[in-house]
């Protein structure tokens, strides 16, 4: 760990410490702030300037377990929630599987997750930032209003300790700026947003932000609804990220071993075409999501989901691993100090292919480009694999991007697509997300519109 | 446990703390000061696996000086800690300007909350684990198809209080008790899930009045019902759905579009269109924060103000939109009550509370026989609307094929996709069978809120149905 946190370790240490006899105790401690800036029509609408601060605590006594937290650091509190998470204890049903994580001799790999740049940024600079956004936003095309430019940074800081030996403690900070677009076109009005992430404002690419802002605002105006029709479409890096975020939970060993995942029987078998590589590196700092230790305390790994189209593995928290007789691949997942480990990816890649966006275009012909998706939540079944979105992009004649589209679905199944996958691009986008984006071509999709 | 009687924070204090907030020469301030205890316990794989409790106090203050917002919260509810707070909202708000304003508070407003009969704080965490036992056991009696279960039983009781400069004073005791539970079934065809979910704005006395084990077994045979299902059609269809599983239709086809705060940046296909039929002259679509015990329902909003009916479209026509305080103080009009947050860590917003559609003419029986070929929908799952073009989508998590006027073989999941408008005026038949729905969380701009929706039956004459039969 780069930046140890003494003041917050030390509370979890003390809260660890009253650890009884035959008991097990976890301590998760936060402290954290935000700024968010708010800008309309070149004035500022709001200014959020906030801390925050919580604690929270499990014990695991003869194989139950319990929990509590409080969004507070204050003394009496702590030994209020440490009572209510031992009274939890006993309600608990008997897992021989329960138990906290033990140290793994992983050693975490160092990345930087602080800048002092970001911490000193003035205010006013970021207020003058958002304001200069929404001018680029609006001077990149007559059609577009504004609904928003906004600003965003947050720091926290975490320290983690238990009775079986994990000790750690960290700090982070990040900020990113957004745009959201209106554009009109009579008695239409189409919706755009971009975005901007960095570890300092410096890093920013504000004109990027706005021309895309712009672009996808002004790009679906007097666009129709397709015919019903089975086609190829090529996933925007943006939407391939959302897809393979939707396919992470898949790869979740606890919903393995409860018999919840498309993949529960298929390890070591073709689940995807031969050239089809998927990891799972938050030891990689380009990934948006990358970290060094999981939600457990311990190191985040490299891991290797599916090789040449063939699946490797299931990721693991201590309990999913114990579930399964195997060890945890540093996959524990959290919510803060309120929320309780649970298993997931937590920085996944596609390995990129050999041609851009264009290329791939005009390998394909005819089809469709879908640039956005709504409605994974509701319309994507991970259990039963089945996979309905709402979409919007642009039809591929010839070889070339053609006329704008939008109200229609694309349908298959998860396991379908990963065997329809006809080309990856080299294109990859390290998006705000838990999945780097590239562009990737389906075959055989349905296209349900009029 | 806390008093009943007592305030979060003295009026006197308020009053400095408003004062404070005002003295860099802002024309509003206001304190939100919020106490929540939960509990919260899951099963899952026949274990339970964990209860949990929480604890989240502190306040958020908001200052408002010409066009900008300030805000800031702290979980210190000390003077001190709220004076300071107040100063940083204040400093946002502003640079320069000054004065002092002295604040005077109303009386306090409490206002009627359902009548609790049992306080969830006040029931035994072992009887509360014992309802997701019940729900286990009666899920896996369906079906030997039953593979796994996981269920989550949630309560909250929340005491909120509101003061600001205008001299509101204002506060509630909000109490919800939630159950939810997620079955799987596995059979040749691989595997198929079920879900349903209970909520309401009253304590442990809910599962007195719902039987628990009739939504476990109804989660469970919907899951095994799907065993068999056949890949949703593609295409334009006529949709009947069901009552009380549609309402989400109504709150992402225009709810979202009649909030005032998205009204006002143009960012809405129903700007301007005050007193224009929107919809089918069968729709009148009411939001409704007052509807005892549904998951919706609030005493006061979260900016102090009384919760209310507000008729949006009457017979087709829209007559108003949803509006926060600030909002409708600028524009010179009453607020709705619609001004709501997630906590005190979050900025007020123009929120749906209950949204749902009145009684029609028609006998839902009805409605599918008249319906020659079509997709009936049992359950709806999420949804998500882009308010600026009216697109909208929903996913069906329980559907049929309806043939010749018949409710034939069971669906696969899949998302239906709309245009909000045009789906209002395609609504073409209006059952008299009204029922509420499950209880929601409505997202928006980052914050969540506990939503209610109800519809009788109805059918939309032309919805494109997203399956992948070709």
């Amino acid at each position: 760990m780069n930046v140890e946190v003494p003041e917050l370790q030390a509370i979890a240490d003390r809260i660890v410490a009253q650890a009884k006899a035959g008991e097990q105790i976890e301590a998760y401690v936060g402290r954290g702030g935000e700024t968010s800036v708010r800008v309309y029509e070149g004035e500022l609408e709001h200014f959020v300037s906030a801390q925050s601060d919580g604690v929270g605590i499990r014990v695991v006594k003869d194989g139950r377990t319990g929990s509590a937290y409080a969004g507070t650091l204050a003394e009496s509190a702590i030994a209020e929630v440490l009572a209510e998470a031992r009274d939890n204890v006993q309600f608990g049903t008997q897992d021989e599987f329960a138990g906290l994580a033990m140290p793994d001799g992983v050693e975490p790999v160092p990345q930087k997750f602080w800048d002092d740049d970001l911490a000193n940024y003035p205010t006013a600079s970021n207020v003058d930032l958002t304001k200069d956004l929404e001018r680029r936003a609006l001077a990149a095309d007559a059609r577009v209003r504004s609904e928003s430019a906004n600003y965003d940074d947050g720091w926290g800081e975490t320290a983690f300790a238990t009775t079986t030996g994990i000790r750690t403690s960290g700090r982070a900070n990040s900020c990113y700026v957004s745009v959201v677009t209106l554009a009109d076109d009579g008695d239409e009005t189409q919706t755009g947003f971009g975005f901007s992430v960095g570890d300092s404002p410096k890093d920013f690419d504000l004109d990027k932000a706005a021309r895309e802002a712009a672009d996808r605002a002004t790009r679906l105006l007097g666009a129709t609804k397709p015919a019903t029709k089975r086609t190829t479409i090529v996933l925007d890096p943006y939407v391939t990220s959302q897809f393979i975020s939707v396919l992470s939970s898949a790869f979740n060993g606890e919903n393995v071993s409860k018999g919840r995942s498309i993949f529960a029987d298929r390890l070591g078998e073709q689940v995807a075409v031969p050239f089809f590589t998927l990891v799972d590196d938050p030891t990689n700092k380009l990934a948006y999501t990358a970290t060094d230790i999981d939600g457990e305390g311990l190191a985040a790994r490299r891991n290797v989901l599916i090789q040449d189209g063939v699946l490797q593995m299931f990721v693991h928290s201590s309990y999913s691993a114990r579930r399964m007789n195997t060890v945890s691949t540093g996959n524990a997942t959290r919510g803060g100090f309120a929320g309780s480990p649970g298993v997931g990816c937590l920085a996944m890649q596609v390995t990129p292919g050999a041609k851009s966006q264009a290329e791939l275009i005009a390998s394909v012909g005819e089809g469709v480009l879908i640039q956005e998706v709504s409605g994974l939540h509701s319309g994507v079944n991970p259990i039963s694999g089945d996979f309905s979105t709402g979409a919007s992009g642009m039809t591929i004649v010839n070889g070339a991007v053609g006329a704008p589209i939008r109200e229609f679905t694309i349908g298959s199944t998860l396991q379908r697509m990963l065997q329809d996958i006809i080309a990856i691009g080299n294109d990859v986008d390290w998006l705000p997300m838990r999945a780097a984006g590239l562009s990737l071509v389906i075959a055989d999709v349905t296209i349900s519109g009029s | 446990m806390s008093n009943n009687h007592s305030l979060l924070v003295e009026p006197d204090v308020l009053s400095r703390v408003l004062a404070r907030g005002k003295s860099t020469g802002a024309e509003f301030s206001e304190v939100f000061v919020e106490d929540k205890r939960s509990t919260s316990a899951g099963l899952d794989d026949g274990k339970i696996e964990q209860v949990s409790s929480g604890r989240d106090r502190g306040a958020g203050i908001r200052v408002v000086k010409g066009e900008t917002t300030g805000f800031a919260h702290t979980s210190d509810l000390s003077e001190k800690g709220l004076l300071a707070a107040a100063e940083a909202a204040a400093a946002a708000a502003s640079r320069g300007g000054g004065g002092v304003n002295a604040v005077a508070l109303n009386a306090v407003v409490r206002h009627p909350v359902n009548a609790i009969e049992k306080w969830p704080d006040e029931i035994a965490k072992r009887d509360k684990v014992a309802i997701l036992q019940r729900v286990d056991s009666a899920a896996r009696a369906v079906h030997r198809a039953i593979v796994q279960v996981s269920a989550g039983y949630g309560d909250s009781r929340k005491r909120i209080l509101i003061a600001n400069s205008d001299g509101v004073l204002a506060a509630d005791e909000q109490v919800r008790t939630l159950l939810r539970v997620s079955v799987v079934a596995s059979g040749d065809g691989g595997m198929q899930t079920g879900f349903q979910s209970l909520g309401h704005t009253i304590g442990f006395e809910v599962f007195d009045q719902n039987d628990v084990e009739e939504l476990a077994r109804s989660a469970a045979q919907q899951a095994v019902t799907k065993l068999s299902a056949r890949p949703a059609p593609s295409g334009s269809l006529p949709v009947v759905i069901k009552h009380g599983s549609g309402g989400v239709l109504f709150h992402e086809a225009c709810g979202h579009g009649l909030e005032a705060d998205i009204i006002s940046k143009g960012a809405s296909v129903y700007k301007d269109k005050r007193g224009e039929l929107v919809a089918s002259p069968l729709v009148t679509l009411i939001d409704d924060g007052t509807m005892t015990a549904e998951w919706g329902a609030i005493g006061i909003d979260d900016e102090g103000h009384p919760s209310q009916r507000n008729v949006l479209i009457q017979d087709g026509v829209l007559t108003d939109y949803m509006w926060d305080y600030l909002r409708a103080r600028k524009e010179g009009r009453r607020q709705s009550g619609n001004g709501r947050r997630q906590s005190y860590q979050h900025l007020p917003m123009v929120r749906m509370t209950n949204t749902f559609v009145l009684n029609g003419p028609h006998d839902p029986n009805a409605i599918v026989r008249d319906t020659k070929n079509g997709v009936y929908v049992a359950k709806l799952g999420g949804g998500q609307v882009d308010t600026a073009s009216g697109d909208f989508v929903f996913g069906m998590t329980e559907a049929y094929l309806i043939e010749n006027g018949e409710i034939t073989e069971p669906l696969r999941d899949g998302n239906l996709i709309g245009n909000g408008p045009q789906v209002l005026r395609d609504i073409d038949l209006l059952g008299n069978d009204f029922a509420m729905g499950n209880p929601g969380t409505c997202g928006k701009d980052g914050q969540g809120v506990p939503v209610g929706d109800g519809q009788p039956t109805l059918r939309v004459k032309s919805l494109t149905i997203g399956g992948t039969a070709a």
